[in-house]
This record gives structure tokens, sequence and C-alpha cells, in this order.
């Protein structure tokens, strides 16, 4: 069936064949044109896209395969939601070593860009702990790819991009969990100095560690910080609310008096609760997961994420540069956060996490504005020495991805011939 | 814990139903034609929590293997306390107007091949004396239309054929479940534009669970397409037979 398919940010908008697939070990379909495997579709921008082509819609591979209680593995098929994981394996003392701030997406989805948490600096992103998985090639191959197994494969599907081929399942690495609570702490600072000695000071002793900051404010930005531990506790699982945006309102909800508003409250709530407190794992790691289809307030024509990652030297200045320009602008950034990652070395070709500081900000898209501000924000993570993240991104410049990517060019000897998605397709094709 | 056989496991639906009593530690016997298929669904449940998962591959329309695979069935499982009939063929409407073979196929699995199980099984509930036997019908089967009156009138048999049973077995105490769900996404139904009716199998599948919990004797899942059901059949013919539906 031909269909418009949406991202997550709603941006690009374009039109493509879309197969359900059903199980792993039927041969690839037909289908138009080029395929790419698209889960459950919280990519923000064009990486699970691919216009004029075909998308494999994998949610309908959502078995397990097998769990082993003891070992802390469990294999399942690539359309598994994160969240359908935990739901089972917490109640065994298990927990998934990696989470986004989604548990919404599918494990093929996290193996293809490689996707990381809050606890990045302790273990790294999700492809450290991939065990295997296999990967069906559009000459019928089926090929069990690991670290030691058609290992530069193996490298070239983790953040990937789903350019090598159809993940059909997956091993992953479970970490014990003393309980489904955290002990939470929120502490707030004044600027970005002070975030990075926080983050230094915090990083052997929370598991957990993030930031948030007030992007409309100028001067040195007042934020809050956040870090916690698992613990142990025995209490009764919190209701899971979930509220839902029902209908795209025509406009964008996120406006500037908005995000001022938005920001002023957040840090008033925030400050209430200094003292640690005991927080589910749920809203802890997935507190927008609350509100289904939050992603409408920004109204029709949809909002650009830009997420950043900076060497840690360079990175005062540079993501100074990136708030100032933000803030001059004036339309701020409903969610601002800072993380610093670990210094692990990637496990896939096309990673994003490395060592730095990333910063994250949403964008409603006004058209060509929006357009301009994020390119003049590029050419400072260029400057600095930066990447910017394909799961995020719908627009950045080819010669800025190759730029952040330099192993892009090695991705050309796995990437399967037939598969391809609008992302990729933008990025190389001028090169 | 209840020991439950599922004919026509590898359905969308079924699956679906599949991991709630996987999920709440049941024991259960799969049948279906795929035995492959049916091999990475009995993985699945296991990891769900099923305590046991038996399966046997059937072709329903393969009338001298029913009592086998249900002796086979109660043997693996030391007896029946649930039974799920699902399976089913969405018919081709044009072909089975063009084709009498057409049009005979699909009334044999739809239609015969459910009522040959159900005959079987009535006897053995009837002498068990409890138990709930489930069926999933169809809202097609309340009225034939012209886009798809070989389904429906398949699912009406199926449907009047319940109703008696029911009327028989409760006396025996045991339940029998007709299950009528509107639009389901699934594979089945793939090539159909969705809209608003449309339901996911996860939302029928709780409403099976929840019909045969409770003994209900007809249920819509969506329970919306009860109402729906209704003013269909409350149009008079003469109104009906102008309408394209």
């Amino acid at each position: 069936m031909d269909a418009p398919v949406r991202s997550w940010g709603g941006y690009p908008r374009v039109r493509q064949e879309v197969l359900p697939l059903s199980r792993r070990d039927a041969a690839l379909p037909a289908g138009n044109g080029t395929l790419l495997a698209h889960g459950n579709g919280r990519s923000y921008g064009d990486v699970c896209l691919n216009a004029g082509g075909t998308l494999l819609h994998t949610r309908g591979l959502d078995r397990f395969i097998a769990f082993d209680p003891d070992a802390g593995v469990l294999r399942c098929e690539a359309g598994v939601l994160l969240g359908e994981i935990l739901d089972l394996i917490v109640p065994h003392g298990w927990f998934l070593p990696v989470l986004p701030g989604t548990q919404f997406v599918t494990v093929g989805g996290a193996i293809a860009n490689d996707v990381h948490g809050k606890n990045h600096h302790r273990v790294g992103s999700f492809g450290h702990h991939v065990l295997r998985l296999e990967l069906l090639r559009s000459d019928g191959q089926r090929l069990e790819c690991s670290a030691h197994e058609h290992s530069a494969l193996f490298a070239a599907t983790v953040g990937g991009l789903g350019l090598t081929g159809l993940v059909t399942w997956a091993e992953l690495r479970l970490q014990r969990v003393p309980s489904p609570w955290l002990q939470a702490e929120t502490l707030p600072f004044r600027g970005l100095e002070e975030f990075l000695a926080l983050s230094a000071a915090s990083a052997a002793s929370h598991d957990h560690t993030v930031a948030w900051i007030d992007c409309t404010a100028r001067g040195a930005a007042p934020g809050l910080f956040f870090r916690a531990n698992a613990l142990p506790a025995t209490r009764a699982e919190p209701r899971r609310r979930r509220w839902s945006v029902s209908f795209t309102p025509p406009l964008s909800l996120v406006n500037r008096p908005g995000v001022r508003l938005f920001n002023a409250l957040y840090r008033a709530v925030h400050a209430q609760r200094r003292a640690p407190r005991l927080c589910h794992y749920r809203p802890y790691f997935f507190p927008l997961d609350a509100v289904t289809h939050w992603n409408r307030i920004y109204g029709p024509r949809g909002f650009l994420q830009h997420q950043c990652v900076i060497p840690t030297d360079v990175a005062p200045q540079a993501l100074a540069e990136i708030l100032q320009r933000v803030a001059r602008d004036g339309g701020g950034s409903f969610l601002a956060v800072l993380k610093q990652f670990g210094d692990q070395s990637a496990p896939g070709l096309l990673s994003f996490a490395r060592p730095g500081i990333t910063l994250a900000l949403d964008f409603p898209l006004h058209g060509a504005t929006t357009l301009r501000l994020l390119d003049t924000l590029d050419r400072v993570v260029a400057d600095a020495g930066g990447a910017v993240y394909p799961a995020k991104d719908a627009r950045m410049a080819g010669a800025d991805f190759r730029r952040f990517f330099p192993a892009w060019e090695s991705m050309h000897a796995h990437i399967d011939p037939r598969f391809s998605s609008s992302f990729w397709r933008r990025v190389t094709e001028d090169a | 814990m209840k020991r439950v056989l599922i004919v026509g496991a590898t359905s969308a639906i079924a699956e679906a139903t599949a991991r709630l009593f996987a999920a709440r530690s049941d024991a259960l016997f799969l049948v279906a034609r795929d035995a492959a298929r049916l091999t990475q669904i009995a993985d699945d449940l296991r990891v769900r929590g099923a305590v046991r998962v038996e399966c046997a591959s059937l072709d329903v329309c393969d009338f001298e293997r029913h009592v086998a695979v249900l002796d086979q069935a109660e043997r693996a499982l030391g007896g029946i306390d649930t039974v799920l009939i699902a399976h089913g063929t969405l018919s081709d409407q044009a072909a089975c107007q063009a084709s009498v073979a057409a049009l005979r196929h699909e009334f044999e699995v739809n239609a015969v091949a459910t009522l040959a199980l159900l005959t079987h099984l009535a006897n053995r509930f009837e002498a068990q004396r409890h138990g709930t036997i489930a069926v999933i019908s169809s809202v097609a089967g309340d009225r034939g239309r012209a886009s798809n009156y070989v389904y429906g009138s398949a699912k009406a048999a199926v449907t009047a054929f319940l109703s008696g049973l029911r009327q028989r077995l409760w006396r025996s105490g045991v339940h029998v479940v007709t299950i009528k769900p509107g639009f389901v996404d699934t594979p089945m139904t793939r090539h159909f534009r969705k809209n608003a009716l449309w339901s996911s199998p996860a939302r029928v599948a709780a409403g099976i669970v929840r019909a045969s919990d409770r003994g209900s004797s007809v249920a819509y899942v969506p329970a919306f397409w009860r109402g729906i059901m209704a003013v269909i059949r409350a149009i008079p013919e003469a109104i009906f037979r102008r309408l394209r539906l």
C-alpha cells in the first residue's frame, strides 16, 4: 500500500510503499525500488523513511525467542518494543542496560541508531550489549553477526541506519537490577561550567546522569542536574497514567511565551523536589511516554530536533555559542537536554555517541528560518569537531554528515545493494 | 492455571489471545496448518510465561484427523478447560461468485470445519461438565452484504450453531461464547484501507479473554460493534438492498 508515513518529527512527509512483515523466516518481499526496515517510527527525521521506495514494517516481528533468566540473555525478533522487553524481564530482576528517552522503540531501531541513555558514561550505547543478530540480505543470505562472526558487518549494522539489510532477530545481554526503583536526586546549577563540574563529580557515584537547561534565559543559563542509582525497594508499582494528544492542532502550541512559561514552571516544580526521592523506572526514564502523541503539539508542520555532541575540552565555548544563537533567534527550545558521554570506543562504524557533551534541542518547524538557524548550529558543531545525530536529523548538509562521520565511506562495502533510505541518499548523493 | 486449546493458533487474533493466556501461566495446546510458524509462536509463549506449550499441525479441512488431534491435545494437557476456535480465511467474494468450487471451499473452512470440531468438543465438554468454548464468528455473519456475503453466510451458520449449542451445554455447566470481532488490522486484512473502526489484534484479544472469563454469550469486540450491527440489522430490506456496503 502506498502511504504517507510520518516519522516522529513529522518532517519530511514522503510517500512510499509500506509492506508489513509478520514472520522472521520469510524471504524479503519484492517491494518497489529500494527497501528499508521501519520499526515504530520514533526516529525524528528521515532515517526511517524511504521516499519512492518500500518500507518493511517490522512491528509484526514481535516474538520473543528465548529468555534465560539465570544468565540474563534475551533473544527476540527485531520488532519487539523495548517497553515490551521491560514488562517481561523486570519481574525477573533484569533490566535493559541501555534505554533511550522512550520505551516505544523497537530492538531493530535501537540497533540501527545505536541509541544511548542516561548511563552512557557507565555502559556505553545499545550496540555494546547486542551479543549477536541475524541479518537477512537481499541475496537471500541469513548471516549471524556478532563481535566475533562477520564482525565487520556487525560493526556496520550497529548504528548502520538499517542500510545493511533486515535485522530479523537479536540477542541482548541484560543487566541485573535490585528493583524497578531508583533513588533520584535533582541539583540546580547555573551555566555550563557548573554543569561540567556536577557531571564530573557524579560520573563515578551515579549510574544515570542528565541535565536540563532553560535556554530561554540569557547569560548563564539556569539548569537542573538529575542523577540516580538503582536501589532495592519494594513498593507497589505506580499506576500507568496515559494522557493523549488526540488530534493535531492546526497551529503549533509551542511558541515563545509557551516555551518561557513551560521552562519557568519546570524549574519551579523540580526546585521543590530537591531531596533524594524514590522514583519508578518508567516515569524516570520515559517521562514523555506518559503523553501519547506528544509530538502533535507542534501542529501539522511538525518539529525538528537538533542533537549534537561536542568534545569536552571545547564544549563550554561551543555550547555557549549554540545556546546564544538559539536565544537570539528568540524561539528557545521546549526542552534542552545535556549529558556527558563516557569515553568507551563506539561499537558501530556510524555510532553517534562519542566522548564529549551532547545537547538536544527541539524546534517547531517554521520553514526556512528554522532550517537556517539549524544550519548555523551545524557550523558551530563542525568547527568544534563535534557531530550531529542522524536519528534526530531531517536536514543536515551532506558535507557536514560526511565530516561528522568520516567512516561513512567504509559503509559502502557493507550496505545491501537493495537497501537505502531518504536520509542516506540526502547525505551521500552530493559526495 | 487453565488448560487451553487453540485451533487456528497462527492467526493474528489467536496469537494475541494466546499471549494473554501465557502471561497468566496457562498451559497451551496450539493447532494450525503451518508447523514452522507454530514453533515460533510456541517459543514466544513459553518466554511470556506459559507453563507448557505443545503444538500439532492440522489442516482443519482434514476432517479424518480431527479426533486424533483433539485426543492428542487432551493427553498433552491432561484435559481441556478452555477452547478457542480461531481459524478462518477471508473469502474472495468475486472468486466465490464465479466458482462453486471456491464457494464450497470457503464454507468448508469457515463453517463446516468449525462445526465439525465443535461437534466433537461439545460431546467431550458435555461429559466433563465444565469449561468454556469460545469461537470467533464475525459481525459479517449478522447480515449478508454484497461485498462479502459468502464469508458472512458461513459465519452466520457458525453464529446460529453456537446459539443452539449454548442452550444445549448450559445445562451441563459449559459456557459457549460467540466472539464477533469487527474490523481487525491483521495480515488477513492487509489490503484494506484502515479507518477509526479498525482495531488491533491485541484489543480484540483482550475482549476475547474478558468474554471467556465472564462466560458471556455473545461478545462484540470492540463492544461498540454491538450498536453498529443493531443499526445495520434494523434497516428494512427495501432500503438495505439499495445500499452499497
